[in-house]
């Protein structure tokens, strides 16, 4: 008779968490697939894709102990260009098949990613729900503010107002912030981020690799075919540096030339932009992403309507709880100690037996 | 004290009604286990209530158990009751209009009131106007004589009424000679932590139990012998607990943890309630945020190397039909049941229906062919969810399972099987490069099935997806001729599955019926039951029944030919029927019920006599 083990764990010795195979060297190549990228040319899920898979090796996992799980748009494509396990599923549904993957794999790194419409239309309820649950997921969602592979309708994270082939008076629809969405489905990490940065780009994603739990990364990517430049004010060359708030801890935000603006504690406890030099050094907003309560990180989420607008980047939230994977997986201990081992003949006799004893007249049975 | 006389049965049918606080099913179930210990056959019905919260002593809140009980072999709970015991006007009024002509009525007269009659809807009571003439009718004033019995055990007059249902369970133990020391045992594992309890319900039972034997109302008790069965050791099982162990043994005699994903859906409930207790099988249960989610993480699992299973009901299954046609393109094995209820739309939800098989085998786009299975009988659900693990594992494939209300609330004694002889389920894991050029993740064995390779697998990465995949190396293809390829392999993958499965049998005593029933699903013991029964009566009739509803079994079409007429009985608008019909050029006849009851033996039996005389 076969018993059960704890999962189809009978992979490498071990498998190896992240960390565990410091001493492999892996390289970029060992996590590039053979297939053609095909994005249009000048696409910003290039740079991503290329910062990514410049990155990742230094986690010193496997590739074979990675898991891609993405769904339908543009970004969904990046789990064949991952030279890892992976399943490119349908239409919001990554986050749901990657609770799956996550909660009976706990060995495993998995990835979702996903976009604007897959995640927060679509697939919206699938997000907050593996957020809460603190799923062990790296989730890498592709805010490009549109929808690019069905050419070019306005998606959930487009500004109000949006000319698009769907709207051609304007969309009537308010806007996700899709950092405060996540915060207030209470994801133990919450970050933001640009394609084109790479720098940045690979800080955050470094972060999000160390933290154990769920982890929700924003990239800003833009699509160059449906809508060009939606990010340009924290992207280009002259207007990034006035617009970009980069959080980092354990340091008073300031932005701008010089530090000439900075985020400043309201006395209701909410924050604003305001002129430095205007504001006294106490008020200056110290960033903590580890801080117990999400309302500063929140409120941070909260000091631009868009990125049109001087807007935060880095990573809002990062707090320990409880990972969900583990949990079942110590539940499982915990019953096994407690009621023992499953058997199965032993459950089949529980509770009211009866015994017919030979001699009993046979009857046909009726099960075929 | 009077002497009483000992009346000899064969089968009896006894339906409990009251309202839904009145502990029927309780009731119910200690009845049946007595019943069972005493070696009867035996079938039961559960009837709840539609509403949870319907206000006490209304017709919306009655809840109601039948058992039929024998002393030969018997499959079905039984359609007229020949006993009913009513706890209140309600239970009357919605029950009465099937017990037997004759009948035997048993009831509370303590609880017939006139708001309880009011709200019963009867403008005078019943017990007295004379309206009950056409049946035995026994008023037993259930509630004072209960609290009476537990006067002096510290106990609230409301919490001593409460144990009213003890004193009935006594009397019908009396009334059908049903061992006490089950039921007394059970009380006292059951509220040793709560003495008070305990004393006032064992002091009502055995009120209830005197009562039958000293008072003069009572002038028989009734003997049923046990049924003869094969040598072995039995348990009563509902077909919802027997689906939930069928896939817990999958487990165990596959090695492959089940990873069971569901979202709270009546009656499919109940198979998340039971696997989720049985952890120390590593049963991994998850309540999703929805059914597609529930779907999605099973599928996910199955990805990861574990059985995915989810379970759902009514809408929850259109709802899940798109990742099931994930699973269909990903060919990987998942289970999905299906415990169908009345529809459309959120429709009768307690109430039964088998209208979800045209759903299961073609309600996705595309080309989306699966093997679909269907359970007979409570017990058989057990082997019925084994055989879908069997299939989605060795073929790489979503099985879809349908089970039904009735048979998921309906039990009945099971003979336990060997543990070691259960199939063993080889979930044959790829674990080395299957071509010279790498890893194909489409490259299919001997059956079509393609490799298993979960990650962590070193040298065995691979990606898979909804968009169609090229042939052998699983690639992305839009290619003309490789989408027409794929589409016939998937297929011809499934029907193949019909080389392992059994021929369909025949139940044809003589060899020359002239009638063959042709059933599936829960209509199973209806069937059998009747086609026995007319043919005591000289009607040459013979029975087969469908558990592969995709793929069919080999010999159906010769099977079919051989009778002079094929009737199909379903409770939908006649589904297996129009496949049958379409797939044979064969003039197969449809019965169809759709009332959210189940088909019975005596519709059967109308249907067979009315088509063949002696
Ligand atoms: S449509 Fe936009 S997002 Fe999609 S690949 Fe092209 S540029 Fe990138």
């Amino acid at each position: 008779m076969t018993t059960v083990g704890n999962g189809g764990r009978h992979g490498p010795d071990g498998g190896g968490g992240p960390g565990s195979g410091a001493a492999l060297t892996l390289t970029k190549k060992d996590f590039a697939s053979d297939q053609e990228v095909r994005w249009c040319p000048g696409c910003g899920d290039y740079a991503i894709l290329s910062t990514f898979q410049a990155f990742v090796p230094e986690l010193g996992i496997p590739p074979e102990q990675m898991v891609f799980v993405t769904g339908i748009g543009c970004s969904g494509r990046f789990v064949y260009y991952m030279d890892t396990y992976g399943v490119h599923g349908i239409h919001g549904r990554a986050p749901a098949i990657a609770t799956g993957v996550a909660t009976a794999r706990p060995d495993l790194s998995v990835w979702v990613v996903t976009g604007d419409g897959d995640a927060l239309s679509i697939g919206g309820n699938h997000l907050i729900h593996a957020l809460r649950r603190n799923v062990n997921v790296k989730i890498l969602m592709f805010n490009n503010q549109i929808y690019g592979l069905t050419k070019g309708q306005y998606s959930p994270t487009s500004e109000e107002g949006k000319v698009t082939k769907s709207t051609p008076f304007g969309s009537l629809d308010h806007p996700f912030n899709p950092v405060a969405l996540a915060l207030g489905a209470e994801a133990s990490f919450v970050a933001r981020t640009v394609d084109v940065d790479r720098q940045h780009l690979t800080g955050v994603l470094r972060r999000a690799a160390a933290h154990e739990g769920v982890a929700f990364v924003e990239i800003y990517q833009n699509c160059n075919v449906f809508n060009d430049d939606a990010f340009l004010a924290l992207t280009g060359k002259e207007t990034k540096g006035l617009n970009q708030i980069r959080l980092e801890d354990g340091k008073p935000v300031t932005f701008g030339p010089d530090g000439a603006r900075c985020v400043a504690v309201e006395f209701d406890g909410t924050l604003r932009i305001a002129d430095t030099a205007d504001t006294p050094e106490e008020l200056v907003y110290v960033h903590d992403s580890g801080h117990p309560n999400p309302a500063p990180a929140f409120a941070l989420a909260n000091l631009s309507s868009g990125p049109t607008e001087p807007t935060a980047l880095g990573v809002f939230r990062d707090v320990r709880r409880p990972v969900y994977g583990e949990l079942m997986d110590r539940q499982i201990a915990l019953a096994t100690e407690k009621l023992g081992r499953g058997d199965l003949g032993k459950l089949l006799h529980s509770g009211d037996t009866w015994v017919v004893e030979d001699g009993g007249v046979p009857v046909g049975s009726f099960q075929s | 004290m009077p002497t009483k006389t000992v009346e000899q049965k064969e089968r009896v049918v006894v339906r409990f009604a009251g309202d839904s606080g009145d502990g029927m099913q309780l009731t119910g179930d200690r009845f049946t286990n007595a019943t069972a210990v005493l070696g009867n056959d035996l079938a039961t019905l559960p009837d709840f209530p539609a509403e949870i919260r319907a206000p006490a002593g209304t017709l919306a809140g009655v809840s109601a158990f039948q058992i039929h009980f024998a002393s030969q072999d018997i499959v079905t709970p039984g359609d007229a009751p020949n006993v009913l015991i009513a706890m209140n006007p309600a239970a009357l009024q919605t029950n009465l209009r099937d017990l037997e002509p004759n009948g035997t009525l048993i009831v509370n007269e303590d609880a017939f009131v006139d708001r309880n009659l009011e709200k019963a809807g009867y403008s005078t009571n019943p017990l007295d106007d004379g309206s009950l003439g056409g049946y035995r009718v026994y008023r037993v004033p259930m509630t004072s004589i209960t609290v009476r019995a537990t006067e002096g055990m510290g106990l609230t007059k409301k919490e001593a009424e409460r144990s009213k249902n003890m004193f009935a369970l006594g009397l019908l133990s009396w009334m059908y000679s049903r061992p006490t020391d089950v039921t007394t045992k059970w009380v006292e594992k059951k509220f040793n932590r709560k003495p008070d309890i305990l004393r006032a319900n064992l002091a009502a039972f055995r009120a209830g139990y005197n009562f039958g034997e000293t008072t003069e109302l009572f002038a028989h008790t009734y003997e049923v012998k046990p049924a003869p069965a094969l040598p072995g050791t039995y348990r009563n099982i509902a077909g919802s607990t027997a689906l939930a162990w069928g896939l817990v043994a999958a487990s165990v005699r596959s090695g492959l943890p089940i990873f069971y994903s569901s979202y709270p859906i009546t009656p499919a409930s109940e198979l998340l309630h039971e696997l989720s207790r049985h952890k120390n099988f590593a049963v991994r249960t998850l309540q999703a945020e929805d059914e597609i989610a529930a779907i999605g993480a099973a599928l996910g699992a199955s990805f990861a190397g574990q059985l995915g299973v989810t379970g759902t009901s009514g809408p929850g299954l259109d709802l899940k039909q798109e990742t099931i046609s994930l699973a269909v393109a990903l060919e990987l094995p998942l289970i999905v049941v299906d415990v169908q209820r009345a529809g459309p739309s959120t429709g009768m939800p307690t109430k039964t229906e088998a209208a979800d098989l045209l759903a299961a085998l073609y309600g996705r786009h595309g080309e989306s062919p699966l093997p679909v299975v269907a359970a007979s009988t409570p017990a058989n659900c057990f082997d019925t969810a084994l055989e879908a693990a069997r299939i989605a594992v060795k073929y790489r494939t979503p099985v879809i399972l349908l089970s039904d209300t009735f048979l998921g609330n309906s039990s009945e004694p099971w003979r336990l099987p060997d543990v070691d002889g259960l199939p063993e389920i080889d979930p044959h894991f790829a674990t080395q490069v299957n071509h010279d050029d790498g890893f194909m993740p489409y490259l299919r064995d001997e059956n079509l099935a393609r490799p298993w390779a979960v990650p962590g697998t070193p040298g065995l990465r691979h990606r898979i997806g909804g968009l169609e995949k090229e042939d052998v190396t699983g690639n992305i293809s839009y290619e003309a001729e490789n989408h027409e390829r794929m589409t016939k392999l998937r297929a011809a993958k499934v029907a193949k599955i019909a080389d392992d499965i059994p021929l369909l049998e025949v139940d044809d005593e003589t060899g020359d019926a002239e009638l063959l029933v042709l059933g599936w699903g829960s209509t199973f013991g209806a069937i059998r039951g009747s086609v026995r029964r007319t043919r005591r009566s000289g009607r040459k009739v013979a029975h087969a029944h469908l558990t592969h509803l995709n793929p069919w079994p080999r010999n159906i079409e010769g099977v079919l030919r051989r009778y002079r007429r094929v009737l199909i009985p379903e409770m939908n608008t006649g589904q297996l029927a129009m496949l049958v019909r379409a797939r044979f050029l064969l003039d197969a006849e449809s019965y169809t019920k759709v009332q959210g009851q189940p088909i019975l033996a005596a519709d059967m039996d109308e249907q067979i006599t009315r088509r063949l005389t002696s």
